[in-house]
């Protein structure tokens, strides 16, 4: 916002940065889903107002502690390979997203996700529902216990196979920086193949979706350890800002 | 110092696993006294309703505050009791999506001048790899809508993309649908 829209207006408000060029292109028409639902015209520049610079604050009232382990099925644990998956939620000037909240979606080891529509033919596992949800705590830290997705099959192409993947949605503290993406896991041989992965045109943002092997966070006779840290769009500081700027 | 922002991955066909919640729709309890209703459909380029949708919506509450840091005129309790701001409706079968919310108030807008009532709204859906952004406005608030700053920078021919009108059959409810592409397609943002 320039000094001449704060005096007419009387407001000062934060400007989130653009996301321009990291965000797959809608129309990707390799992925064949894009060809019916993403938009024809080109989209309207929107000014960052207060509905835009404000957002739900959805914290700890959502969760509870058992939202973050996704193993402790209704009869026993969950199938799989057990994984700890942990990182922390900033904004793209590095300070943390505390308090926010994490939501979490997978298929399960066999690769099936447990929703009537998924028809690969791959067990289902009674007590692997698949969802889970966590609020970060107040260094924007998030810690999940789940099992390792399996990769499935999917009707997009001849022989087209997803790699192994977790979906994740993230809120942060304002509407523009809502965010929704998927985690994956590292050296997998399947992404050269993935329309959706490649959808993002620079090979650095892909690799920003690559989830990390960390042995300091795997626990002995129990669980591997993933880190992954998830960046939002940060802010301009402004004159409103100054005193807070660390 | 920046870093990289993480880029955005559609949300596939089984969002319902991980995003609706039981109480996503009522952005207020259904009996909250004012309480509208907004619905409509989500379709795709051939007019076919997508049934694995997500709608979003996001809003100032009815005496035009946000309870939020960032509000510059400082953040402000809801006046009414159990209002979120946030609203959020999976699609049904038929592609419908309903919020249960209250009209919100107009705000300042950035560069002067007054943004009529309205509410964000983000739609997620297998197919779309990244969010879309649109708005809803109303249609019985004509004047307001007439000097909206957003309205305004549209093409007159699409302006009513945005704006929900009055359900005849059922008082208190809007309705609006939203054209991922075609010949009536939605105004989406870049914001």
């Amino acid at each position: 916002m320039t000094a001449h829209d704060a005096a007419a207006t009387g407001l000062v408000l934060p400007r989130y940065h653009s996301a321009a060029g990291t965000h797959p292109p809608l129309n990707s028409p390799d992925y064949r889903s894009t060809r019916l639902r993403a938009p024809g015209r080109p989209l309207v520049p929107l000014p960052q107002g207060l509905t835009e610079v404000t957002g739900p604050l959805l914290g700890a009232g959502r969760v509870t502690a058992q939202d973050a382990d996704l193993t402790l099925g209704p009869d026993g644990e969950a199938l799989g390979q057990r994984i700890i998956l942990t990182g922390r939620v900033l904004d793209s000037d590095g300070r943390p997203v505390p308090d926010t909240l994490v939501e979490i979606w997978q298929a399960n080891a066999a690769g099936r996700y447990a929703h009537r529509v998924d028809d690969h033919p791959a067990p289902l596992d009674p007590n692997f529902t698949g969802g889970g949800r966590c609020v970060t705590d107040s260094l924007g830290r998030y810690r999940f216990v789940t099992i390792k997705p399996g990769a499935y099959p999917w009707g997009n192409h001849h022989n087209a196979w997803r790699p192994a993947h977790i979906h994740f949605s993230l809120f942060g503290r304002a509407f523009t920086q809502r965010l929704v993406t998927q985690m994956y896991f590292p050296g997998d041989p399947l992404f050269r193949f993935d329309p959706i992965f490649n959808s993002i045109p620079d090979p650095k943002a892909r690799e920003r979706l690559i989830s990390a092997f960390d042995m300091d966070l795997t626990q002995p006779e129990w669980a591997l350890g993933f880190t992954w840290d998830i960046v939002l769009r940060g802010r301009t500081a402004t004159v409103f800002e100054t005193g807070e700027q660390r | 110092m920046t870093a990289g922002i993480t880029p955005s991955q559609t949300v596939g066909p089984f969002l319902a696993i991980g995003l609706p919640w039981p109480d996503g729709e009522l952005v207020v309890p259904e009996a909250t006294p004012g309480a509208i209703v907004i619905t409509g459909r989500v379709l795709d380029g051939a007019d076919a309703p997508l049934p694995d949708a997500l709608v979003e919506t996001w809003q100032a509450d009815p005496d035009s505050r946000f309870d939020h840091p960032d509000d510059p005129r400082g953040p402000a309790a809801p006046a009414v009791a159990g209002f979120r701001g946030f609203g959020r409706s999976a699609t049904d079968a038929d592609g419908r999506y309903r919020i249960v919310t209250l009209r919100p108030g107009p705000l300042p807008a950035p560069g002067g001048g007054t943004e009529a009532p309205h509410l964000d709204v983000s739609v997620f859906a297998r197919g779309l790899l990244d969010r879309v952004v649109t708005r809803i406005y109303f249609a019985d608030e004509a004047a307001a809508n007439a000097a909206d700053p957003v309205l305004a920078a549209l093409e007159s021919a699409r302006r009513g993309t945005l704006v929900a009108r009055l359900a005849a059959d059922s008082p208190g409810e809007f309705r609006l649908d939203i054209h991922l592409q075609g010949e009536h397609e939605t105004v989406f943002f870049d914001v």
